[in-house]
């Protein structure tokens, strides 16, 4: 099965992979086996000098920004297979969110239970339900108000990793934690 | 040995009067007959069968459409019509039976389209055993000349019930969900399709939402399913013939799985709530709300019996999945799955003795039938990914999803012995295929001493 520091490993691309989620949902849709052919790789000549380039440094996120929120605490955990146990590294995770929900007490979250692939349609939707009612009950448990978190879980309908095999299965089963209103992006 | 078997199984079908058929529909193969196709060796020897290309309007066209539906059956082979020598038939006039025993027909099939004075156009047809020289069954279809397609498959309804003693199943369609993207960009969209897969027609949008899990109620006109949004989940109804959809409802929890009660009267489906998923029910006339289960294990993906009287669902109470049988009240739940592995997405069969199952075991999905007591498991396909069993309404066929690893999904269709397995007729990638009923009831006057019928008895 997978060890403990592949799961640390594997939260670290899931973040990394968020940051980035801007640029793939732009990607274009291959719809009803329409296949979209992959940008050419061959060199089109030099790029034409035509303005001054500029250059600033990207101080870190604005506190209290969602980009805070990824970036200090991290918004998605990962289970096993067919589990919903909060494992002691998620559980660190989740501390480090109920830590930052406090400090900005006007933000309301959304918690996403998310199974991989391998399980029935229905089925994998209760139990992404009960992955996102862990999140729930830790982050009460800590000290944030049960009416700012709603829950729902998409089941293996939102897989943020995609082909067949055991690190897109690990990364698909998660629960995002998602900053709905109460913070800046 | 077993084309003298697949003959004998058929002779026999033919002599047995249609009428008392009819009202004991025989079981789909399940040890009683037809066990013409039950062929231990793995070597399926179909019938052997001439569709003329039928005269008139579209008569072609006809003919290549119930052709297809018999070959994808896996009970007929279609002879190809260049090697037919007799040409030109009418329906006025018998075959020369010697010239199509020659080509080795075990049945010939032709007909005619013809205009009538008001617009409408009549298709008219005979079926004949060559080898006994007689009628197996003639008959007419009116309709106006743009249902030529559903006429086409009426007729290979009739074609199919005559030489099989089944009920046919041509003259359905299959509400499904077309698939594109990938990802956190995945799209579903509701849609419908002729069961051959002609004109696959989107029924929703493409959005945020996600489309899942339609299924039809037993009059062919509504359906229902699962519209998933990023910070909702829906139930709707369909109705198909006016377009009208409608909510069925807000509720406190997230809401799954709906189907209709076999009256159309009722919605089972799963609420969650706390993270826990229990089975509920609904009267669509009175709104009222019924807990089924209240334990806390996942309780889902509910199907009821033909009669309504009871319900299957998939349970992980015990600590795996499981299928479960309870009263429609929720009394007298137990579990009824006994092999190993999860049991989920069951559906009771349409004649009620079978319930259909996927089943994950080995790293492996199977799509599988057992007895409604739970014996006499058997699975009949097996890949990397499969789910979501669909009857046909003669309890003959299942339609599924097959997912290929790190590839999209398909429509797949398998029979009940296993061994007629291939991909449906839509080619595109799509998931949750539901069958429909007939549309129409079949013609009640069909069979020995109803429709012409010389063969002797």
């Amino acid at each position: 099965m997978i060890t403990r520091s592949k799961i640390f490993a594997l939260t670290t691309v899931g973040v990394a992979v968020l940051a980035m989620s801007a640029c793939t949902r732009s990607r274009p849709e291959a719809d009803d086996g329409v296949v979209t052919p992959p940008p050419s790789t061959q060199p089109t000549g030099p790029t034409a000098p035509s303005g001054p380039v500029t250059a600033d440094p990207m101080g870190p996120a604005q506190p209290g920004s969602v980009r805070d929120f990824v970036a200090t605490a991290g918004d998605r955990i990962y289970f096993e297979l067919d589990s919903y146990q909060v494992s002691p590294e998620a559980g660190q995770r989740l501390a480090t969110q109920a830590q930052w929900l406090q400090r900005y007490p006007n933000v309301a979250v959304r918690i996403e239970g998310n199974a991989d692939e391998r399980g029935t349609r229905e089925y994998n939707l209760a139990l992404g339900a009960r992955r996102a009612e862990a999140v729930r009950q830790y982050l009460v448990e800590r000290g944030v108000a049960p009416n700012r978190i709603n829950t729902i879980s998409y089941g293996k309908e939102r897989p943020i990793a995609t082909g067949g095999g055991e690190d897109a299965w690990a990364r698909n089963r998660n629960a995002h934690t998602a900053i709905v209103s109460g913070a800046p992006q | 040995m077993r084309l003298n078997r697949l003959l004998a199984g058929v002779a026999v079908a033919s002599l047995t009067p249609l009428i008392a058929q009819a009202q004991t529909p025989p079981p789909p193969a399940t040890s009683g007959p037809p066990v013409e196709v039950e062929i231990s060796e793995g070597v399926l020897r179909p019938y052997q069968i001439a569709i003329a290309p039928f005269s008139g309007p579209n008569g072609s066209q006809i003919s290549e459409v119930i052709s297809g539906n018999l070959r994808r059956s896996g009970f007929f082979e279609p002879i190809n019509p260049a090697s037919f020598i007799e040409t030109g038939l009418t329906v006025q006039n018998q075959p020369n039976f010697p010239l199509w025993t020659n080509i080795g027909a075990q049945a010939v099939l032709y007909g005619s389209a013809e205009q009538g004075p008001d617009g409408r156009t009549r298709v008219g047809f005979r079926l004949y055993d060559p080898y006994r020289q007689c009628q197996l069954v003639g008959f007419s279809f009116t309709a106006t000349g743009e249902n030529w397609r559903r006429v086409a498959h009426k007729i290979s309804d009739v074609v199919y019930q005559r030489l099989t003693g089944e009920p046919g199943y041509f003259d359905t369609r299959v509400v499904f969900t077309i698939e594109g993207g990938e990802g956190e960009d995945r799209t579903s969209r509701l849609a419908i399709m002729d069961q051959d897969g002609y004109s696959p027609t989107p029924l929703s949008q493409d959005s945020n939402e996600l489309i899942l899990t339609p299924r039809f109620s037993s009059n062919s006109n509504e359906i229902t399913y699962v519209a998933l949004g990023p910070d909702y989940s829906r139930i709707y109804l369909l109705n198909l013939n006016t377009g009208r959809r409608e909510s069925l409802g807000e509720f406190e929890g997230q809401l799954l799985a709906p189907r209709f009660s076999p009256d159309g009267s009722k919605i089972a489906f799963s609420i969650i709530r706390g993270g826990n998923t229990d089975v509920y029910v609904m009267d669509l006339r009175s709104r009222q709300l019924s807990r089924l289960t209240s334990d806390p294990g996942i309780d889902t993906s509910p199907s009821f019996s033909p009669d309504g009287s009871q319900l299957v669902f998939t349970s992980d109470r015990s600590g795996t999945a499981r299928l479960y049988v309870m009263r429609s009240d929720g009394s007298g739940q137990r579990p009824i799955s006994r092999g190993g592995g999860s049991y989920t997405a069951p559906a009771w069969s349409p004649s009620g003795n079978l319930i259909a199952f996927t089943k994950q075991q080995g790293g492996r999905f199977h799509i599988g039938v057992m007895d409604s007591g739970g014996g006499g498991e058997r699975i009949l396909s097996s890949s990397y990914f499969e789910e979501g069993p669909s009857w046909a309404p003669n309890g003959r066929y299942i339609m599924f999803a097959r997912q290929e690893r790190g590839g999209g999904t398909r429509l797949w269709t398998v029979d009940v012995t296993g061994r007629v397995v291939g991909q449906a007729a839509y080619a595109g990638s799509a998931g949750d295929p539901s069958w429909s009923p007939l549309l129409d009831p079949p013609p009640a006057n069909l069979g020995l001493g109803q429709s012409p019928d010389s063969c002797p008895s």
